[in-house]
Parts: C-alpha cells; structure tokens; sequence
C-alpha cells in the first residue's frame, strides 16, 4: 500500500507540490496526469524515495520513508522497479547487462540463471535475441521496453512508469500499453503510471489521478474520470488550449 | 562586494562539506566491503594500464630536461657526477608523483566527472538508485580505490623512466662517467625518498578519485553542467595536489627527521 499525505515540494521558490494526499491500494492500477510541469514526475520520484518532501509523509506499507538515509531506502526500494522516461538504460552495459543489473546486484544466481532470466525477461517486452545489443543500436520503443524488463525481471511488487509513451508513435505506443497491462496482470504488480496520453491513461489504468495547479484535482475511475463534466478535466481530455475560442 | 565574499564563502564550505559527507560514505562503503570487484579491475585498467604512455612520456622527458639543466649548472663546480644524484632525489620526493598526478588528473579526474556527470544528466543514477544500488558503492568506491592504487604504481614507473633518461642523457650525451653517476645516485638516494613518493601517490590518487566523482555526481544539467565539472574537476584536482603537496613535504620530512 502507498499512501501520501499532505506532500509538498518547493524547488526553490517555484512550488510545485502543495498538499497533495492520497492511497494506492496492493494490486490497483494508477494513472497520474497532468500538465507539462505539474509535478507528476516529481510526485512519482517521491513515491520511491529517488527526492524528499519539503513537509507531509510518504507511505510505503504504512512505513514513511522520508526520514529514511539512502541506505535505507534501498531496502525500501528492493520492491519497486522503475521504468523511466528516457529509459535510463546504461549505456555502458549491453541489453543484457541492464536487464540483468538487479539480479547481479542483489541475488545469488549462477550466470546460467541469470541468462534465462534475462531470455525470459526479454521474451515478456516482445525482444527476444537482442541480448548483446549495445543501448545506442536500440530505438526508443525498444529501450524502454529494455527499460521494463530491467525493472520487472526481479518481480518487485511495485512498477512505476514515467511517462512510457511520450515520444512513441501510437503503434508503439499501443505496444507499451499492452505490455503495461500484461505485466500487471501476469506479475500481480502495483502499477502507477504518469502520462499525457489519454488514449494509454483509459486503457492501462484502474484509477485516474489528476494534478492541476500543484495540488491534486480529481481522483477517480476512469470511466467517471473521462466522463466528467469539470471544466478544468474537459479542458485536459479534450486538449483544449483556450476554451473560450475553442468551445466543446 | 561583502554579499559576493560571503557567497562565495559559502558555496566554498558547502562544496567542502559534501565532499566531507562523500568521504563518509565512501568509507563505510569500502569498510563493509561492497565494492563491484569486476568494475574495480575494470578501473585499474583503465586509470592504470591506459595511463601509462602519457605518464612514461612525462617521466622520461622530466628526467631527461632536469638532468640536462643541472648537469650546466654542476658543471661550473666540476660536479657532473651528481647529476643524477639531484635528478633521483627531486624524480623521488617530488616530482614523479606530483607530476604523475597531474598528468591522470588531466586524464583520469576529467573523465571521471564527465562520465559520472552524463549518467546523472540522463537519469542513469536515478535507475541504479531504483535498482537498490547505492551510487557510492557502485561508483565512487571502484574509481576511488582504482586512482589509490594506480596511482603509486605509475609513479614508480614515471620515477624509473625518468631516471633512466637522465642516465641515458648524461652518458650517451653529455659524457658523464656512468661509474661515478650510477654510485652517486645510489649514494645520496634512499629508501625513504621512495617511501615519500610513493606515499604522497596515494593521497594523490585518493584526491583525484575523491573530487572526480564528486563533480561528476554534482554536475549542473545538461551538456553545459557536465563541461563544467570536467574542467572543475582537473581545475580543483591540480590545485588541491599542488598545495597538499606542500604540506605532505613538511610532515613527511617531520617524520622521517629530515627538517
């Protein structure tokens, strides 16, 4: 269970999380939307510790993890994998070598273990064979699916996406979803995932929360989210830039 | 004018802090034995093995130039057979190591940063703290032991090809009698003077380690923040050997009672 409570984040004296409360269940789906600069990647990096809050708490299994060191938060974190924007991939390691990181790190398997794993793990993103691949070969679809068996090959209990289709083209980006919801559902993972794409937030998402102006606007399901009558959440689904030249 | 001073004050004891508490954990981190041992031989190739030619060059012509400097000058007194003798002592106490340092600052401190810096512009460290990977351990350790134990090996190397070109100088050159040369150095040079070198080496090397991985962890985003921690890096790496090299002089000459 994650839970925040009251979260609030200043870099600065630009605010960009002001009170910000709410609770993602074992197993549940979560989607985070928002504007570009509303701090839902900020509010995703707190979830796993990577920043700290200026006040409130952070919640994981009813532990805050704010006071914690970064030695810490490493245990904390052996259940969480993240995939990231821009993947994050190593670039000095090959796919094979990324995809194994967490298992080389923290478990004891014999590197014939490892290499099955890394082939299933692999096999799961739709990139079979691609094991000695350097990163820069890869295509930006295909890093961030490397990107996801990186995070999922140790089978944490929670999966966080930072923005998975951003740059993709919607076959890609329809790809990545269906990837989203088959890990969910194969691995029995929390998911919570932040996007801009409406199309990817409807499918791969239980739960639909919504930032505006630093504070959190809307918290509902997807169905009762994208059927709202809210002027600021119409103004988001149906991406209008100024309502008032540009009535629904 | 005094808001400027108090600033850059400031920034000073905040840079001095955070490397205070990166030494703090690189420390715990090497006491409790967390290093990647692959990535520390990787390291040790790279700063060590790489490093030779640029070292062995500097030496070489260190030792060739000095001794072809005093040889002029001992000469006027009819001193020509202490010529290596000087070159030996000054390659030993200072200027092997200190010239070894900065040559694999320039090299190694500088790519440090700039690898380090690049990891953490595109999020790369963010995902080895995701991967319950302390940066530290991962990181900062391997390239610091990596520069600690490199660092004495090359500047034996750089003290030996120095010397050994001054001698090849002054024999083949400056037709110095190779009998009284060779046993004037042995003479005057002692085991101490290698100790001192070598010593002073690994504090070198720890400094290099030490302030490359801190730039390269603190580095300002984008390419312009990485540049900047490169040239920091070589920048703050060559000035704080060139005056820990004064002091390293005085409490090393202490404790071996030669002041």
């Amino acid at each position: 269970m994650i839970e925040t409570r009251n979260l609030q984040k200043s870099f600065g004296d630009q605010n960009v999380l002001d009170g910000v409360s709410f609770r993602i269940e074992n197993g549940e789906s979560v989607v985070i939307i928002g504007r570009s600069g509303g701090g839902k990647s900020v509010l995703l990096k707190h979830l796993i510790g990577l920043l700290k809050p200026d006040s409130g708490e952070v919640l994981i299994d009813g532990q805050n993890i704010g006071p914690m060191n970064e030695r810490q938060l490493l245990l904390v974190r052996k259940n969480f994998g993240m995939v990231f924007q821009g993947a994050a991939l190593f670039d000095s390691m090959t796919v094979a070598g990324n995809v194994a990181f967490g298992l080389r790190r923290h478990a004891h398997f014999t590197e014939g273990e490892i290499a099955m794993r890394v082939a299933a793990a692999l096999e799961v993103v739709d990139l079979p064979g691609t094991e000695e691949k350097n990163p820069a070969e890869l295509s930006g679809g295909m890093r961030k699916r490397v990107g996801l068996a990186r995070a999922i090959i140790y089978e944490p209990k929670i999966v966080l996406y930072d923005e998975p289709t951003t740059g993709l083209d919607p076959i890609v980006s329809d790809s990545i979803d269906k990837l989203i919801i088959r890990v969910r559902d194969h691995l029995k993972v929390t998911s919570i995932v932040v996007t801009h794409d409406m199309r990817s937030a409807r499918r791969v998402g239980n739960r639909v929360l919504m930032l505006h102006e630093k504070k959190l606007y809307a918290n509902a399901a997807p169905q009762e989210f994208f059927e709202s009558q809210d002027p600021v959440v119409r103004q988001f689904v149906d991406g209008i830039a100024d309502p008032v030249q540009h009535p629904t | 004018m005094n808001v400027f001073a108090n600033k850059r004050i400031e920034y000073v004891l905040t840079e001095l802090g955070q490397i205070a508490l990166l030494t703090k954990d690189v420390l715990a981190s090497a006491l409790t034995f967390k290093v990647a041992w692959r990535d520390l031989l990787y390291q040790i190739y790279f700063i060590g093995v790489k490093s030779q030619t640029v070292v062995l060059v500097t030496g070489a012509f260190t030792g060739m130039v000095l001794g072809a400097q005093t040889y002029f000058q001992f000469h006027k007194v009819k001193m020509d057979t202490a010529t290596l003798a000087v070159v030996s002592v000054s390659m030993c106490d200072e200027l092997g190591p200190v010239l070894t340092a900065l040559m694999v600052a320039g090299r190694v401190g500088a790519s440090i940063a700039a690898e380090i810096g690049t990891m953490r512009v595109t999020e790369q460290i963010d995902a080895l703290r995701t991967l319950a990977t302390h940066p530290v351990d991962y990181l900062v350790v391997p390239r610091l032991l990596a520069t600690c134990i490199a660092l004495p090996l090359l500047t034996i190397e750089a003290i030996s090809c120095g010397i050994g070109a001054c001698y090849v100088v002054c024999v083949q050159m400056l037709g110095i009698d190779p009998a009284f040369l060779w046993q004037n150095m042995l003479h005057f040079t002692h085991d101490v003077d290698v100790i001192i070198g070598v010593s002073k080496a690994f504090v070198y090397g720890g400094i290099i380690g030490l302030i490359g991985c801190y730039k390269g962890l603190t580095c300002g985003l984008g390419a312009e923040g990485v540049g900047r921690a490169t040239t920091e890096a070589v920048v703050y790496c060559s000035i704080t050997i060139l005056i820990t090299n004064f002091f390293l002089t005085l409490i090393l000459g202490k404790l071996v009672g030669l002041l």
